[in-house]
Order: structure tokens, then sequence, then C-alpha cells
């Protein structure tokens, strides 16, 4: 096929010579966090479903798995759905940004910068208010 | 380039055509992604708990049950052809194409498991909580 490499010949400079900033940071974090939510994300969102279809038993045997006997979450519990829920935020936050990459916008560096930043002030603090409103409840 | 050999086609080389169509459906779907998701993250925080009758009984409405369709259409729609430019961004050989076959295999397979999970809750729940 294409692409096969002559690994005697150098590479050319790639990604290495870069100083890494916010710009490149949200491009990467956008993949890794889709395809994060794509397979972790869908499993669980699809056995949530399933569960509840087949009753309380099933669905207790899901949270058992996040909880403690006392029904407060457990260390995957924690791990699991803030883990799931930043990066759902995250990906929302740069995904609205690329509506404006899109578009030709944004491109100055230092709004383009700024940008980047926002985002990931966007998905700290959707992340920190969901969960604040979550376990207020559970946690009284 | 051109447009390349007969060859380098039945090989499965060069551009099919196909992309912007593809990016567009992508991009439409990022938009109600934004709005489901949204729908979905505000809805759940706002749940008084979390028990099975309180979220079978919430999935049970038709204003509940019909955003949980439309939201396992969209997302799949979207990680489907999100997956599968990570794949062929990095999968040179012939495992791109048997990925690209699971992938679409697994986006069908947890989409219809998914709305038929949505539509058995909301059918065989009675009384309505929430």
């Amino acid at each position: 096929m294409a692409n096969v490499r002559n690994t005697a010949r150098p590479l050319s400079p790639h990604l290495g010579i870069y100083k890494w900033g916010p710009h490149m940071a949200v491009s990467i974090i956008h993949r890794a966090t889709g395809s994060g939510m794509a397979t972790v994300g869908t499993g669980l969102f699809v056995w949530w479903l399933v569960a509840l279809a087949y009753g309380p038993d099933a669905y207790a045997t899901f949270l058992d798995t996040f909880t403690l006997s006392n029904g407060k979450l457990n260390i995957l519990g924690y791990l699991v759905g803030v883990g799931l829920s930043f990066s759902l935020f995250q990906h929302m936050g740069s995904g609205v940004r690329h509506f404006f990459l899109d578009a030709g916008a944004n491109f100055e560096l230092r709004a383009n910068k700024r940008s980047a930043l926002a985002t990931f002030a966007f998905s700290i603090l959707a992340t920190a208010t969901f969960w604040v409103v979550l376990l207020e409840k559970a946690h009284g | 380039m051109g447009n390349g050999t007969r060859l380098g086609r039945v090989r499965g080389l060069g551009s099919a055509h196909e992309g912007a169509g593809e990016w567009w459906k992508h991009k439409v779907s990022s938009g109600s992604n934004l709005l489901l998701t949204l729908w979905l993250m505000v809805s759940v925080a706002l749940l008084p708990a979390y028990d099975f009758a309180t979220i079978a009984g919430w999935i049970a409405q038709p204003l509940v049950a019909v955003p949980l369709i439309l939201l396992v259409l969209s997302v799949t729609h979207h990680f489907r052809h999100g997956l599968q430019v990570v794949i062929e961004d990095y999968q040179h050989d012939e495992s791109r194409f048997v990925l690209i076959v699971l992938l679409e295999y697994f986006t069908i397979t947890v989409r219809v498991l998914a709305i038929f999970s949505i539509l058995k809750i909301a059918f065989t729940t009675t009384g309505v909580a929430a």
C-alpha cells in the first residue's frame, strides 16, 4: 500500500521542533476526548440504558460498579464520572471553537491562543458545577 | 497527482470525492450534539435522585424518550465519522479497512441497543414519576 516509509531516510523536522502551546494542546485533547467518549462513554451509556431496560436488579449491578455500599461514589465512579463529564465539556468547548475556525475566524495568534485557553476554563468550570450539583444532592 | 490509475483506484488510493459531504454532515451533527448533550447534562443534574424508579420514570416521558433517541442518532452519527477520521490518520495499511468495517458494526449495534432500551423503558414503565 501507500505510505511505506524508507527507514534509511531521515524524517523531516516534525512536531518535535515546536514549543507546546494551548492551541496544540486543545487540538490533540479534542481528538483524545472524542475518541474516549466514543469508546468508553458509548459503552457506559449503552450499559446504563440496557441495565434500565432489564430492570431494577441489572440497574443495581450498574450502580454497584461505581458506588460504595453507602451509595457514595467509589474511586472508579469518580474517575469515570469526572473523566467523562470533563471530556464532554472540553470536547464541547473545543467543538464550538471549531465552528469559528471553520468559518475562517479566530486565526489571529493571540485571539486563537485566548480561545484555546477559554475552552479549558469552560470545561473545568462546567465539570465542577455539574459535580457540585450532583454531590450536594447525594451527600445532603 | 491527477486522478491516479485504475489499479490505484482499485487499491483504494486517491480521493473518494465524498469528503466535503461527510465533513458537512459531521458539522450538522455537532450542532445537534451541542443542544442534546447540554439538555442531557442539565436534566441529569436537576433530577431529584438516581434510583431505578426515578430514572425509569424520567425516561418514560415522551419529551425525554424522544430527545434521548435523537441524541443517540446524533451522537452515533458524529462519532462514527470522528473515529473514521482518526483511523484514517493513523492506520495506513489494510488494517484501516478492517477497523472501519468494525466501526460500522459497532456504531449500528450500539445505536439499536440504545434505542431499543429507551423504547422498552418508555413502553413498560407504568406511573410516570419525576
